[in-house]
Order: structure tokens, then sequence, then C-alpha cells
């Protein structure tokens, strides 16, 4: 049971020449259990939108509120946010060199439970994480994408989606750079994640192709650091067909 | 190339090798005293050095005074005391600073470890090396020999206290594979000027690993040459350096044969006011070192204010022929999208710090191959952080 509010959301990115807008104030919220897909085109503000989510450092916030169930999600601190049951499975995992994969996983487990995951079942349940994700069982024993190829970073953030069961997901571009074999069994894992009560996902891709076997509640066209036009799945079909030129023209 | 060029340059090969023209960066060595000067500071090999703190450890004062020896020797290596004469006769490789010098001139005499020929050793050879005080003035003088195509690990652990100077050679057979660990484990107020010189012969392979953690002063130098083509080195380090320590690491792989090879990887972490490294690669290929191939390699992290962290690495090459010659250096904070990505998965900074520098370190521990030093220095660097960056985050 969790709702993700995000409202009139404005975000700015420090460069040489001061402050830059990059999100113009994003309105939306993903209720208990829904999929909700953001599309739009490259430096629109899909990853801005996500990191802002799960407070990265970089982005400040000028305005608006993100609450998860009420809870203030801008108020917490990385990790808080992460324990109140949020997740981003990134467009770019990061590499974290001589930590192993069931190292991070085991660490990750017990902070956002508060103990230590039981021995023999936790290791059970990494490996079937992994061999679902077609990753075999020496992966864990690999530095944290370090190495790993572009499919491989994406298997290993969804495997993490479903060791770690959030409330909500976000997941920027996991569709990128898959060929079809790991992009089906990437959103496999996803639709066994939603296939649970109660999860909300909020799925950000450039291209229609993920939303045929991740089929979304509600379509965001993010153009420009805003909502530009929302509506069904019909809406993905659309794009596919007309891309994003009648949205880009408007703003330029 | 005509006949009379390759001699000639065969010639010039030889007389090179014979007159020891060395690199720029490395005084020649020589065991007359007068070669070794006593620094003002302003050489180009001491000037990181707080000279000021050696405790007149390089004064020339004479001292009978001893570290104690604790040592385990598997069946056939033997544990003997030889004389200077007999130390140079077998070979060492002379001493090429201060410390090294006076090491030989004072410590009247030296050890020698032997490892025959055709020895396959299971268990490491591990002498542990203690001091009692500071105010003993120690000077030390070791060659260990591993005769050819024998297999061998060998651990020398430096606790307690003492102003130490010390020159161990490492004379390897052909054929052989050896690994030696050298454990600087002191207590806050000790001094070590130390100097392992490694010779690696036909085909050898060597790795060296140097670990400091301890100590007021500690400097150490890791020197391979080779006595025949075909050889590897694999230098590696790891050094922490808390408040006012001063940690010096000094590497020189010189290449003076065809066909070999060295891997120098040294990381190192500084923490607290005043907490100081030095690391200095040294890399020469001279003329005659065709087809070798040679990457070094420093990371260093800083995990507090007030810390500094010297890194110069330096290639002098004096021919084209070479399989593949490279380095790196690099001195960084703990990495803003390495810590973000750990606590985007719920765990606190303070875990996400401990991971993210567990993980530089075990990147280098796992190369090391004596399961004993791994679990150890593993342990170390975890009672290292929990002094003092993770109390901080309390
Ligand atoms: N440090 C920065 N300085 C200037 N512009 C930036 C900076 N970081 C991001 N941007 C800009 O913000 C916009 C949105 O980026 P991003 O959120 O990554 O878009 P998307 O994920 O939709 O491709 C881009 O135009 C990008 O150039
Ligand atoms: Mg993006």
């Amino acid at each position: 049971m969790s709702t993700l509010e995000i409202k009139d959301l404005h975000v700015s990115v420090k460069t040489d020449d001061g402050p830059k807008e990059i999100l113009k104030g994003v309105t939306l919220t993903i209720k208990d259990g829904e999929t909700h897909a953001i599309m739009g085109p490259n430096g629109s503000g899909k990853s801005t939108l996500a990191y802002s989510i799960a407070g990265h450092p970089k982005y400040d916030i000028t305005g608006g509120t993100v609450t998860l169930d009420g809870a203030d999600v801008l108020a917490m601190t990385v990790d808080e946010r992460a324990r109140a049951g949020l997740f981003l499975a990134m467009q770019y995992p990061v590499e974290v060199p001589g930590v192993s994969v069931s190292n991070f996983l085991r660490t990750a487990k017990t902070a956002l439970d508060g103990e230590a995951p039981k021995l023999r079942t936790w290791v059970k349940d990494v490996n079937a994480a992994l061999e679902k994700l077609n990753l075999d069982p020496t992966f864990g024993q690999r530095s944290v994408n370090e190495g790993f190829s572009g499919g491989e970073k994406k298997r290993h953030e969804i495997a993490q989606l479903e060791l770690l069961d959030p409330q909500v997901a976000i997941l920027d571009e996991t569709d990128s750079g898959l060929d079809i074999d790991a992009l089906k069994i990437v959103s496999e894992g996803v639709n066994r994640f939603r296939a649970q009560e109660g999860k909300g996902v909020l799925l950000i891709t450039h291209y229609t192709r993920i939303l045929r076997y991740i089929e979304p509640d509600h379509v965001h066209v993010f153009v420009d650091g805003r909502i530009a036009d929302q509506g069904g799945p019909e809406l993905a079909e659309a794009l596919e067909a007309e891309g994003y030129d009648k949205y880009l023209s408007a703003v330029r | 190339m005509t006949l009379t060029d390759s001699a000639r340059e065969n010639l010039e090969a030889g007389l090179e090798v014979k007159h020891q023209i060395t690199s720029h960066l490395n005084p020649p060595p020589s065991y007359d005293l007068a070669d070794h000067p006593a620094p003002t500071g302003r050489e180009e090999i001491w000037r990181f050095t707080p000279l000021k703190r050696l405790r007149g450890l390089l004064d020339g004062e004479a001292s009978d005074a001893s570290l104690t020896w604790d040592t385990t020797l598997p069946d056939g290596v033997t544990l003997s005391d030889i004389s200077v004469d007999e130390a140079r006769e077998l070979g060492e490789l002379a001493p090429g600073d201060r410390p090294s010098a006076l090491a030989v001139a004072l410590a009247g005499g030296a050890t020698l470890l032997d490892v025959p020929a055709d020895t396959e050793l299971d268990e490491p050879v591990v002498l542990r090396l203690h001091g009692e005080n500071v105010d003993d003035l120690v000077y030390g003088h070791l060659v260990l020999r591993v005769g050819r195509f024998s297999r061998a690990t060998i651990v020398l652990v430096h606790t307690g206290s003492a102003r130490y100077a010390a020159t161990t050679s490492v004379l390897v057979g052909d054929g052989a594979q050896v690994n030696v660990v050298s454990l600087q484990d002191w207590d806050d107020d000790a001094v070590h000027l130390g100097r392992d010189a490694v010779l690696v012969g036909r085909d050898a392979s060597v790795r060296h690993t140097s670990v400091s953690f301890g100590g007021d002063v500690v400097r150490m130098h890791a020197n391979v040459e080779y006595a025949a083509p075909g050889g590897e080195a694999e230098l590696l380090g790891l050094y922490f350096a808390d408040a006012g320590q001063h940690l010096e690491h000094r590497l020189f792989a010189d290449h003076n044969q065809p066909r070999t090879k060295s891997k120098v990887l040294y990381k190192g972490a500084l923490q607290g006011q005043g907490a100081h490294t030095v690391w200095i690669g040294n890399v020469l290929i001279r003329k005659v070192a065709e087809g070798i191939e040679t990457y070094e390699e420093n990371r260093n992290l800083v995990l507090t204010d007030g810390c500094q962290a010297d890194s110069v690495p330096n290639l002098e090459i004096e021919t084209g022929e070479i399989e593949g010659a490279g380095h790196a250096s690099a001195t960084a904070r703990f990495d803003d999208e390495q810590l973000f990505y750990l606590r985007s998965r719920g765990v606190s900074d303070k875990e996400a710090r401990r991971l993210v520098l567990h993980g530089f370190f075990q990147d280098l521990i796992r190369k090391v191959g004596v399961p004993e030093i791994e679990e150890r220095l593993t342990a170390t660097v975890e009672a290292e952080l929990a002094k003092n960056v993770l109390r901080e985050l309390d």
C-alpha cells in the first residue's frame, strides 16, 4: 500500500553560468499498484526526475513536494528514502571496485530490514534471483558493476529490485542497450515485482518497445522538463507512429 | 644491421652493466659510506622525508641493539649468520642509499635465510621481528636466497618499536617462484628506513608486497633488477596513514635485461591531521632491455582534511623496442557517485564509506596470495577505519 505523489517539482543543476532549471513543474501521482510510463526525448529531464526523487546531491530542489504515503521524501537522506520503500534502477549503474555483488546485496538487505537476513534462505534467494535474470552463480563474486556488460548491469539492477523488494520502483531507461532476449528477461522481472500487491512502478523510457512487455496504466509524455501530454497505453502507440516531433515543435 | 654494429651494441651493453650507469633518479649503489653522505633534505631522494623526525637514525652511530626474532622455518629452510664479505660473495645487491649503507656497515654481519634449489614450500617462512623501544638503534642486514626452481613464500612482520635501518636482498634463482611480504605494523613512535632489493633470475617470478600501517616515519624501498632475461616482478603495496604519520614507499624497477616484466600496484588511504604518504615509482628501461613490459599504478584515497599524498611516477626509457610501458597515479576523495549508488540501496553513509574503502583495498589484498596475511590485512584495514573516519560520522 503506497502512493508516490509529486507536486509542481522544480529542479535545477549548478552550471558555470549559475543554476539551470531542468524540471519546470512536474506533477504526477502514482497510486497504489499503478504503473506509469514516462516517455520523452533525450535531454528532456527524465533522469533528473528519477535522481531528484532518489536524492542525488547534484540536483537542487527549488520548489514543489514529493511524498510517499504522505511522508516528506525531500526531507529524507538518500538512504532513508530507500528504507522508506523507494528504489531507483539507474540508467548508468555505478562501479564499486572490490565490493562483491553478494557482499553488496547482503549489506543492502541488512540495511533495509534492520537485521541481517537468515543466511541459508538468503543465499538461496540470491541465487534464485540471479538465475531468473540469467546471471550465472559466479556473478555474486564479481565486483559491483565492474566489467559488466551493458545488459548485465541492467539485469543486475532488476535482480536487486526483486531481492530488495521496495514499495515503489523507478526504472530509468532499464530497457536501453538491451537486445530482445535481455529485454524480455528484464521485463519478466519487473512484471513479477508488479504482480505483488500494491507495488508502484515509474517506468522511464525513450522507446515504446518495452511497453509491449510491461503494460502501463498511464503514459506521460515528458518534454523540456514538463509533462506535455498524458493518457492511457494508446498514447504510447501514437508516439510509436508519430514520434515526439509535435511536442518538440510546440516547445520551440 | 651489420655484424660490426651488433657486436658494438653488445659491447656497450656489457659496459653499461659493468659500470653501473644508473638512472639519474637513483644514485649508484655503493658500499662506501662516503658515497652516501648524511642528507640535507634537498636531495631528490630525500626531499619528501621529514629528516628531523628520524631521531638520529642517519647519524651513523654504532649500536649493538637488535630486534628479537621469532621464526617459523619449514623443513629444509635454514637461517644462519654470515659475514658482510660472505653476503657480498652471495651476490647481494649493494646499498643504494645511506640507510642501507649504514645497515651493512654497522649491523656486524648479515642473516641469511636459505631456501635450497628445487624446494617447494607449502607453508610460508615467517620472520617476526620485534623491537622493544624506540631508543634502541638497530641495524638490520638480511639476505633471503631462494634457489633455482624453488617455490617459497617469505613473510617479514615488524612490530613494537625501534629506530631501524635495514637492507634486505632477495636473491631469486632461475625459474623460482617467490612471494615476499613485508609488514610494517609498528607502534606509533617507531622509525623504519628499509630497503628490499630483489634480483630476479632467468624466467623467475617474484611478488613483493610491502604493507605499512604503524610507525611514526616509515620509508621503504622496493627495488627490482634482473640477473637474466625472462624474469617477472609484481610489486604490491598497501598503506594506511593516520594523523601525523609519514609513510613513504619508493619503487625502482630496473629493466636491465630483455623480455622482463614489472607490474606495480600500490594503494593507500590517509586520515587525520598531518597524515602524509609518499609514493615514488621509478622505472628504468635500459637500452638492452628490449621486449619488456612494465606498468605501475598508485592510488590514494584521502579520507579527511589535513592529509597529504604525494605520488610521483617516473618512467625513463632508453630503448624504443618495448612491448608496453605505462603508469597511472590518482589521489581522490570518496566518489560521490559510488556513495550515492550504495545509499540509494538503503545503506547508511557510514556503511557506504566502509564498503567503498573495503573494496578499494580488497582489490589489492586479493592479489597478495598468502591467505593468513590477507585475513590479517582485511582485519587491520577495518580496524583502522573504525579508529577515525567512521567514528567521526557517528
Ligand atoms: N551539470 C549540468 N550542467 C548543465 N546541464 C545539465 C547538467 N546536468 C544535466 N544537464 C541537462 O539537463 C537536461 C536533462 O538531462 P537528463 O535528466 O539526463 O535528461 P534525460 O534523462 O531525459 O535524457 C539535459 O539537457 C542536460 O544537458
Ligand atoms: Mg536519462
